[in-house]
């Protein structure tokens, strides 16, 4: 099976590795804002109306919009 | 002079720095072509050298998302630029380390003599960690400064090692050159760079490059096609490359991983502040307690500040003899100089709740809560940020826009901004308000002066959001709309920030909308005071041979040659040239003057009162409120400010684009009179028609 999991599919308090990215002018800024291939990513909860959503990643509480969150790949 | 540049990520405590450094020497101005803030400001370093502190716009990385943080890209990848630093003092948050820590990496490639300041180890204590600074100072090549600055703490030693810091071999951490080794070396053969990192940032970054040339440009372009220079690719490899570097470093010197730390305190705040009631209802009450205090506690310094000025005219007309120079003092310069000073109290209590949320991090949990429901009109949960400004003043919540990386979503929000009710229609709001609505209370305890006042501006914020949605279905736009934002720990607000924010938004707006209101007062007392002919000289005169058939009090003739002698002046025939249009609206030829003048900055329709209604009013120097209420409608024998002609104007108030300073703003951030001209006629139709509508309901 193809592992297409993503941050969005991580419950609240659950965190997962970083794999890859799905978007690549999002991945620019991504890496920028210190989410690493290999490196934790923690889904935090999420905005009242659903989105965005809080995600600690390098040591810091990140928002990302959905479709953001989407294109980061995670195992 | 050297220059020293202030650089960090947002959130570093770059501002406390700064503020630190510089105290009240600091002075705030535009970077060239830019209305972005630039703080500049002086410090004394021990030895007697005064050096001259840049703050920069805080940023993530040299590659720029948004406007205000490609200044951090044209200053310090350009040497030939006028603000290029002789140093950079990198400032970081040592408790957030791993991603501060890639700004200076690039930073220190560009070859400029850095300093490393490690920010908030208070807080790097507390969690257990250490860093060894020395260590990561042989590391890096540069010296790293450990620091507190809300303590003020290591401020010191910075400027000590600002007195000798001198430029070590250029070693760069990410060594560029090994990825595309040819084209490199053409730029620097072409180009006469010597660094590597210099001359591949050409690369990367040429089309937003404004020290370029477009011949330069091309031959960048053809370099990077020769040698098959893949930007995107590059700039990921970099990244990667440097935090793996920023790894090794940590490795080295920090004690304990970085993964995720333990912020309980945070976590616990976040889940009552995003919470989905509590979050909103908090929102909801801090904006709440935002408007009570400004007109619980800026109306009684306002009151004061009016009395005493109004008093002085008074007292000045009395004792100096009667001459056109005092009358220009009295009638002219002081309500002018008044209308001013009255609005410093409310733009204060402002700009210290503004400067408080920014503080304690509390503004991008709104951003976090409302980015849903500001897409759904075409905005961005960070136009929350200048739609909460503009309640102070437009023109720094338009500036606050550029913090919006899509093009679109800021344009939109610079659209609609001006709705928002600004301080300078407080004033406009209480005095109409005051006159026209009963101080009565209803249902025993809420003032409906108060829900009049709360009703005006819920009126502009819905016309923004309205604005926008119809906006959002105009403008087409291919480009992508991001909310890649960092949530910043919670902390208690430094008190000196905010006091110093609002001591220079208050000084700011003294002098810059200060000189405006004053020209504008001094010219209106002109007009107001001569006219064409020698009607003026003659009104005595001109008058008795008017009224010789009616029998008149002293009095009631020498009121008749005051309102003569207006109607005459070259104000009175501004006024009555657009007469027939505000007529529809319920106002006579004395209001026109104040609508005229207005549209310069609608702050100065109470000056403008005030100068209207004291002209030649020697007999009984009153505020400005009572000199209004006593004005009498020649038609109708009432009094001229009643209910239909007061909401009227509130309501023409609201809309209204009456500020050339905001056109000015609007003009510069969208680089053409396009936006500008469109707001205008938009908002004034608008106001215009909002105005007719409420004046035929109500009379």
């Amino acid at each position: 099976m193809v592992n297409l999991r993503s941050v969005v599919d991580l419950a609240p308090g659950e965190s997962a590795i970083i794999s890859g990215f799905m978007d690549d002018t999002l991945s620019l800024k991504l890496l920028e804002m210190g989410c690493l291939p290999g490196q934790p990513i923690k889904f935090n909860f999420a905005a009242p109306l659903g989105d965005p959503i809080c995600v600690s990643v390098s040591g810091y509480d990140l928002s990302l919009r959905l479709d953001e969150a989407i294109t980061i790949s995670v195992q | 002079m050297r220059k020293i540049a202030l650089v960090g990520n947002p959130n570093s405590g770059k501002s406390s720095l700064f503020n630190h450094l510089t105290g009240l020497n600091q002075k705030i101005g535009n970077f060239p072509g830019v209305t972005v803030d630039k703080k500049t400001g002086y410090t004394h370093l021990p030895n007697g050298e005064k050096v001259e502190i840049i703050d920069l716009p805080g940023t993530y990385s040299i590659y720029p998302n948004s406007t205000d943080e490609k200044i951090v890209f044209d200053i310090l990848a350009n040497k030939s630029n006028k603000l290029h630093p002789d140093a950079v003092v990198v400032i970081v948050d040592a408790s957030n380390f791993k991603r501060n820590l890639l700004l200076f990496t690039q930073i220190h490639d560009l070859n400029i003599p850095a300093i490393l300041v490690l920010n908030m180890m208070d807080i790097v204590e507390k969690t257990g960690l250490s860093i060894d600074s020395e260590k990561l100072s042989n590391e890096l090549g540069v010296p790293v400064l450990p620091m507190k600055a809300r303590k003020g703490k290591g401020i010191d030693l910075l400027k000590q090692t600002l007195t000798d810091i001198q430029l070590d071999e250029y070693q760069p951490i990410f060594d560029a050159a090994a990825h595309a080794p040819e084209a490199i070396k053409e730029v620097k053969a072409t180009f006469t760079i010597k660094e590597d990192y210099l001359a591949y940032q050409l690369l990367q970054q040429f089309n937003i490059n404004t020290s370029l040339a477009e011949n330069e440009k091309n031959i960048l372009q053809q370099i990077a096609d020769k040698h098959n220079f893949s930007r995107d690719d590059l700039r990921r490899k970099e990244t990667l490359e440097r935090y793996s570097s920023i790894n090794h470093f940590i490795n080295g010197a920090v004690k304990e991983t970085f993964t995720v730390l333990p912020k309980k305190v945070t976590e616990k705040l976040d889940r009552i502040f995003t919470h989905r009631i509590w979050g909103y209802a908090i929102f909801l009450a801090i904006l709440f307690l935002i408007f009570q205090s400004i007109f619980a506690w800026a109306t009684v310094p306002m009151d004061f500040i009016d009395l005493t000025f109004s008093e002085l005219s008074a007292f000045l007309s009395e004792v100096l003899p009667d001459s056109a120079l005092t009358r220009l003092l009295t009638e002219g310069l002081i309500p002018g100089i008044g209308g001013i000073v009255i609005f410093i109290p409310q733009i204060a209590i402002l700009f210290a709740f503004i400067a408080i949320l920014e503080e304690t991090g509390y503004m991008s949990r709104v951003v976090f809560l409302m980015d849903k429901i500001m897409r759904k009109v075409g905005l961005n949960g960070k136009s929350v940020v200048p739609l909460i400004s503009g309640v102070a003043c437009a023109i720094p919540a338009i500036m606050a826009t550029r913090t919006i990386e899509n093009w679109k979503e800021r344009l939109i929000t610079i659209f609609v901004t001006p709705f928002m009710s600004c301080s300078a229609r407080l004033p406009v709001y209480t005095i109409l308000i005051a006159l026209v609505i009963p101080d009565k209370l209803v249902f025993g305890i809420i003032n409906m002066q108060g829900i009049a006042l709360m009703g005006l501006y819920l009126l502009g914020f819905f016309m923004a959001i309205g604005s926008a949605g119809i906006m959002k279905l105009l403008l087409k736009t291919k480009e992508r709309s991001f909310l890649i934002m960092e949530l910043p720990t919670y902390k208690s607000p430094r008190w000196k920030n905010v006091g110093l924010t609002m001591f220079e938004k208050s000084k700011t707006f003294v002098f810059e909308a200060g000189k405006i209101i004053l020209a504008i007062s001094v010219i209106l007392w002109v007009l107001a005071s001569y006219g064409p002919g020698d009607h003026i000289e003659n009104a005595q005169v001109e008058v008795a041979e008017l009224v010789k058939d009616q029998r008149l009090t002293a009095e009631e003739f020498e009121n008749k040659v005051q309102a003569y002698k207006l109607e005459k002046s070259y104000a009175g025939i501004f006024g009555k040239a657009i007469e027939p249009v505000i007529t529809p609206l319920g106002y006579d030829w004395k209001i026109g003057i104040a609508l005229i003048t207005s549209f310069a900055a609608r702050e100065v329709f109470v000056s403008t009162m005030a100068t209207i209604y004291s002209i030649g009013d020697d007999v009984e120097e009153g505020t400005i409120k009572s000199r209004m209420r006593s004005e009498i409608n020649q038609e109708t024998g009432g009094p001229r400010y009643n209910l239909p002609t007061g909401v009227s104007l509130l309501l023409f108030y609201v809309f209204a684009m009456q500020c050339m300073s905001t056109l000015a703003v609007v003009y510069r951030e969208t680089k053409g009179w396009k936006w500008p001209a469109i707001q205008f006629t938009y908002m004034t139709i608008i106001a215009y028609l909002s105005a007719l509508i409420a004046y035929n309901v109500l009379s």
